[in-house]
């Protein structure tokens, strides 16, 4: 009987070992991170002298910090305007490619190849590539202005902070918008054509079509998208970091490169962990609201 | 009758038009800012300030040996090609053993530890990056002091200078190598393990029983049975990882301190800031760094997008 058992556990853990190396990379990198962020959160740490949880503890006084920094929130402020404009332009322009590429056309997987190219570039490469264009003395934006004759349009666009947050979400929908397209084209093509001919059948226009029959069968794909497009463009920063170079200012911080400059900049471990668990609650309830709203539209 | 059918031919005519001229526009749009890339790789760095045409009069091909030597791109790309090779292995080793662990063998905690895995990629943790950073430099400062402690033993067989060179290799080199490597191992593990493991769930197993018959071990069936049935799975595996790492900078950033550790995407930002205004240098070591990413992505465009949209459905 014992022997039975003893051999049911080796084989157990025989089995167990399998997912063990993935397991235990897991835990070093992901779980002890996930844990240790809470514990640093109410710490007052400057990541050199060795730390001792009794010793840097100070409750919650790192939160009631983050409220009251106004850098911190205008840099929130900021990460939700680039979100605004990539939901907004980025997902109608890769909703009108995707609806252009459901038509029955020739080199549809051409263009579907094109525009995801963006996407797979690392946010370095296009940060630098639009750095350059954007270059305040000799870049090519400029250079065009000046062509057409718009001199007075012509000026330093990332260092001004009117223009430099706006240039930024240009740059980012740029880079994005085919993951949209991507998604929402395969969400489109799984409409059975026959919906389209019934509808048209009856005499509804191209128009009523698309607001009638796409638009209701498609609105998962739209919060999928618009989920993806909220957690990718709030936690947006090296895109930022390579785009302005050597001159990041304040006009232009997003939350995650603030948690940076509080670790790397001013040694406050604790406080840079408290504004991790202060955006990382903002991302979450962000998602979780577009889960319940998709909940409330299937629904209906 | 027929002026009907007329009108609804030149109706549809205009309409394509119309559609074919806004993906060609989307089209340039995408592809301009890659061309002006090429075009400034080309240029002087005379010219390239006055220069603003898209093809450049006479190319100077040797910005990118001046880049690849003097830039010390050579160094970033053997380290790309080092960390991407070595973390796609681990992932596909690991991931599979994991997933076919998941999907076929039964063993405690087995339902639990892969839904962690699972909320590991729908839970996103911006700051995780700072304890991660704490844990790597005190594990260094561990093993510095560990070596001290030993060093003692390994003079007497080394010189001094033998052993100092092993010591800075091991805190400059090898350590935070294989940190690296072992983070962006994890950051790849959950969404492998995922598509490997709904893989492996379709999968017929009467082959793997006929296996197990023939008296083949869990390890040679997953070696020689599950293994090669795996692979149109394992493919998107590779690619994907292979773009995220050669992609990769944050980390890159915190653990990776020293210049000739560096990946491209890290050297890059170095290059941009010690030269500054030399675009034309920069541009070609931005195409080195572009190139060999969009050979893999227009060789292997379909795994690319399947393994994207797969990642992207779960969260």
């Amino acid at each position: 009987m014992l022997k039975i058992r003893s051999g049911y556990l080796k084989e157990q853990m025989a089995n167990l070992s399998f997912a063990l190396p993935a397991i235990v990379i897991f835990a070093i990198f992901y779980i002890y991170p996930f844990f240790k962020v809470f514990q640093l959160s109410l710490c007052n740490w400057d990541g050199i002298s060795p730390f001792v949880f009794s010793q840097h503890f100070v409750g919650l006084r790192n939160f009631k910090d983050v409220m009251a920094d106004r850098i911190w929130w205008e840099s929130m402020w900021h990460a939700v305007y680039i979100t605004l404009i990539a939901l907004t332009f980025q997902n109608a322009l890769a909703l009108a490619l995707a609806l252009a590429c459901d038509q029955e056309i020739r080199a549809r997987n051409f263009f579907r190849v094109i525009f995801f190219i963006p996407p797979i570039l690392s946010e370095v490469v296009v940060g630098l590539i639009w750095n350059w264009i954007y270059d305040g003395n000799y870049g090519l934006l400029n250079h065009w202005l000046k062509i057409l004759g718009l001199h007075h349009w012509a000026h330093n666009w990332l260092s001004d902070p009117t223009t430099a947050l706006t240039c930024i979400a240009v740059v980012h929908s740029w880079k994005g918008f085919g993951w949209g397209f991507i998604i929402l084209l395969a969400g489109l093509q799984t409409i059975p054509r026959q919906l389209y001919e019934a509808a048209k059948v009856d005499g509804a226009n191209s128009w009523q079509i698309f607001l009638k029959v796409t638009v209701p069968l498609m609105i998962p794909v739209f919060i999928l998208v618009s989920i993806l497009t909220i957690l990718g463009s709030m936690q947006v920063f090296i895109l930022i970091i390579s785009i302005m170079g050597q001159g990041l200012a304040y006009h232009t911080e997003v939350p995650v490169t603030r948690i940076l400059a509080s670790m790397l900049g001013s040694s406050q471990f604790g406080y840079a962990c408290a504004q991790g668990v202060v955006f990382g609650i903002v991302l979450i309830i962000l998602s979780f609201g577009q889960k319940r709203l998709s909940r409330y539209f299937r629904q209906e | 009758m027929k002026r009907d059918g007329l009108k609804y031919r030149i109706k549809r005519r205009v309409k394509a038009f119309i559609i074919y001229l806004f993906l060609s526009i989307v089209t340039v749009v995408c592809l301009f800012p890659l061309a002006w890339m090429l075009s400034s790789s080309l240029k002087s760095q005379s010219t390239i300030f006055s220069d603003m045409s898209i093809i450049p009069r006479n190319p100077i091909w040797s910005n990118y040996a001046e880049a690849f030597i003097k830039g010390k791109f050579w160094i970033y790309m053997t380290n790309s090609i080092f960390y991407t090779t070595l973390v796609v292995f681990g992932i596909v080793i690991v991931s599979s053993w994991a997933a076919y662990a998941f999907s076929r063998l039964k063993f405690p905690g087995s339902g639990l530890f892969f839904n962690m895995f699972l909320a590991a990629m729908m839970i996103p943790l911006p700051g995780s990056f700072v304890p991660l950073y704490v844990l790597v430099n005190n594990v260094k400062k561990i093993i510095i002091s560990g070596l001290h402690y030993i060093s003692p033993f390994l003079l007497r067989f080394f010189s001094e200078d033998t052993v100092l060179q092993i010591f800075s290799f091991i805190e400059q080199q090898f350590y935070p190598r294989s940190v690296y490597i072992f983070c962006m191992i994890n950051v790849g593990l959950s969404l492998s393990i995922y598509i490997l493991k709904t893989f492996f769930d379709k999968m017929p197993k009467e082959l793997e029983e006929a296996a197990r018959i023939d008296g083949c071990s869990k390890m040679g069936i997953w070696r020689h049975v599950a293994m090669p049935l795996a692979r149109p799975a394992i493919a998107v595996i590779v690619i994907f990882n292979t773009l995220n790492v050669w992609n990769e900078y944050i980390l890159a950033q915190l653990i990776l301190t020293q210049n000739n550790a560096m990946p491209l995407q890290r050297g890059l930002m170095v290059f941009q800031g010690v030269y500054v205004t030399q675009y034309p240098l920069l541009m070609a070591g931005i195409t080195m760094t572009v190139v060999p990413i969009l050979i893999v992505y227009l060789a292997m465009q379909k795994h690319i997008i399947k393994g994207m949209t797969a990642g992207a459905l779960v969260g």
